[in-house]
């Protein structure tokens, strides 16, 4: 019989949105299995996300231990490996401490890994069948994995269908099991990101910029828009990093996450890193030169032009109403 | 400080459009455009930087065939001191581990104190890092945005959700994924590449290594893609059509209704 754990990410005492996700990835990974959440931490904000998760989950385990109370990938991975079984096929969040842990986590046990899967096709034989996508969302593969020596599988947020609390389960304490936490890695502390002039978190409408706008002078195109629309410019994360915008205008898992009434997306690709900072179903209007760009998937209008010719246009045609 | 920076020659998602091809199994590969992993020139920078200030040397390598040696050149033409090319046809279709073996063989050819990856390549995995430094018994850290060296030992910054910054202390030798915006890659000009083009550059076989053929090749990829598809994502978004006056027209309309104007 497999077994399936799922490594729950928790901050507060509160249970990442993912925990109600992955019973469906489960579900769909292998219907017969047998499902387990596996939370790790410290004292009173563990104990309260481990009897929250019973209501989602027939078996909780709990490892506590003040080595665990921030979660150092290299600490948890030292936990997890004496208490999980061999065999076992593990989930954890493509996120930054999934991307962190897992990796390793599958050689030490010796099983496979896949990384950010969006969804399970489940088992055949010894294949378990995933699909991914590649090349910043462009296309899509299935994957097959042998689960034979159990697997580390990380699933993308968001990707999965969360399900309602309907469970009674018991929390099991392993803290006992959790051995030498002592690592080559110390957490420090964490430094928050800069707060910037604009908090684009306010504004219902944003136009937001990506890599299609190729140079820092173009910028101004978008913020002549912008201000035509008394909308705000955000941008992608390449913009950012080219020091073209600061920091505090990023939208995406690793910048600001917005809920505007208008996303105007302009010369983004449409990554889930940068989609997943889009929330609240918003109207999004997309340009992009390439017919094939992914973020056409997900907006509501899609627009084949050249953003440099369009936005100064349309921004014309704003101002004369 | 002794620097190893994995690099990975991929296709480019700014310069194609991806299509499948005739049979609807794999891309259409004829006349893709391909450059170095974006997020490789970051760890390159990196590395020159660190050695700029502390000394030491940096080595640039990929497992790849022939053509990969190009994006070696360019990596050295940024300043990286010397490239080696890790390319056997027993390399072929080899999955993450496979290829974190091979660069782990050649790893233990040298004596470094820092291996640097990208966060991700290509197929958006991130996983080549981790498991090479499991391998190794090395500490790790991915999406690392800031390196400060000590004595023995690195702080560094791991950019996390929101834009925060976990800040950890990790001994040397250690193995880390760098992220992009950590610094600003050099431009690398044609001029710079001529400089390299004729720099020797060591190519290395699955033997010359005494890799364990039990974990490469597609034979032994436990995981595997079995092929690519354009998925079924319901309708997607309304494509206005017509002139640049008549799709203004149309999106001005939508926009008012939905209070975008
Ligand atoms: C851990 C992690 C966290 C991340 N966090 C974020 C995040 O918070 N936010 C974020 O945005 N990204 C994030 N990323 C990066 C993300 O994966 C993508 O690389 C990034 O979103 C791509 O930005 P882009 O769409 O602007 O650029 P690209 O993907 O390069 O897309 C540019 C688009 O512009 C189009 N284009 C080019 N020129 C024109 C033109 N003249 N007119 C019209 N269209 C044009 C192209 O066809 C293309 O579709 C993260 C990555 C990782 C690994
Ligand atoms: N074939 C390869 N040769 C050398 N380094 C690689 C190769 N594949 C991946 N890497 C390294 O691992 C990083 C992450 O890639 P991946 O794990 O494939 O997402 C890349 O940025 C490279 O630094």
């Amino acid at each position: 019989m497999t077994q399936i754990f799922a490594y729950i990410p928790h901050q507060g005492g509160v249970a990442a949105d993912i925990a109600f996700e992955f019973p469906e990835a489960a579900k769909k990974l292998d219907g017969a299995a047998t499902l387990t959440a596996v939370v790790t931490g410290s004292g009173a904000d563990l104990d309260k996300v481990a009897n929250g998760l019973t209501s989602l989950y027939a078996e909780v385990i709990k490892i506590d231990n003040e080595a665990l109370a921030y979660p150092n990938a290299e600490v948890v991975r030292k936990a997890l490996l004496n208490v999980l079984d061999a065999n076992a096929i593990v989930l954890a969040a493509h996120d930054t401490f999934g991307m962190d842990l897992c990796p390793g986590l599958s050689i030490k046990m010796d099983s496979t890994y896949v990384a950010d899967v969006v969804d399970f096709e489940g088992v055949d034989g010894s294949l378990l069948k995933t699909v991914r996508q590649e090349l910043g969302g462009a296309v899509s593969t299935h994957v097959t994995c042998d689960i034979t020596a159990g697997a580390v599988v990380t699933i993308r947020p968001g990707a999965f269908a969360p399900v309602e609390a309907g469970q009674s389960g018991a929390v099991a304490d392993k803290s006992a099991d959790a051995g030498d936490l002592t690592g080559k890695r110390r957490f420090l502390e964490i430094v928050e990101a800069e707060v910037g002039d604009v908090d684009i978190t306010k504004s219902d409408v944003l136009v937001s910029v990506g890599r299609g706008i190729e140079e820092e002078d173009n910028i101004e195109i978008a913020q002549e828009l912008a201000e035509a629309m008394h909308a705000v410019v955000s941008c992608s994360r390449p913009i950012v990093d080219a020091k073209w915008l600061e920091k505090s205008r990023q939208v995406g898992t690793s910048g600001l996450t917005v809920k505007p009434k208008v996303y105007m997306a302009m010369g983004i690709s449409g990554s889930f890193q940068h989609m997943g900072g889009v929330k609240g179903n918003p109207f999004i209007v997309a340009v992009n030169k390439n017919p094939k760009a992914p973020i056409f998937q997900v907006a509501d209008v899609g627009i084949v032009e050249d953003i440099l010719e369009f936005m100064p246009e349309l921004t014309e045609k704003v101002k004369s109403l | 400080m002794e620097i190893l920076v994995c690099v990975k020659r991929v296709p480019d998602t700014a310069e194609n459009e991806f299509e499948l091809n005739s049979a609807g199994n794999d891309l259409d590969r004829d006349d893709l455009v391909f450059s170095v992993n974006e997020w490789d020139n970051y760890a390159v920078e990196e590395a020159i930087q660190i050695v700029d200030n502390v000394g030491g040397s940096v080595t640039v390598v990929t497992v790849g065939d022939d053509e990969s040696e190009e994006v070696l050149r360019r990596e050295m033409a940024m300043g990286a001191n010397n490239g080696v090319l890790l390319s056997d046809d027993a390399f072929e279709g080899s999955d993450g581990k496979g290829i974190a073996s091979i660069l782990k063989a050649e790893v233990e050819k040298g004596s470094y104190d820092l291996i640097l990856t990208g966060a991700q390549a290509d197929e958006g995995a991130g996983q080549v890092a981790g498991m090479l430094a499991a391998m190794l018994d090395l500490p790790y850290a991915s999406l690392v945005n800031k390196v400060e060296v000590g004595e023995g030992k690195v702080t560094v910054g791991r950019e996390i959700e929101g834009g925060n910054q976990e800040m950890n202390e990790i001994d040397l030798p250690c193995v880390l994924s760098i992220q992009t915006g950590i610094n600003e890659p050099r431009y690398v000009g044609i001029r710079g590449i001529r400089k390299v083009a004729k720099v020797e550059i060591p190519v290395r076989s699955a033997s010359d290594l005494g890799v364990d053929a039990a974990v490469i090749g597609d034979a032994n990829a436990k995981v595997k893609r079995v092929d690519y598809f354009v998925p079924d994502l319901g309708e997607g978004a309304e494509m206005l059509e017509g002139s640049t006056d008549e799709i203004i027209e149309t999106l001005i309309e939508k926009l008012k209704s939905k209070g975008g104007l």
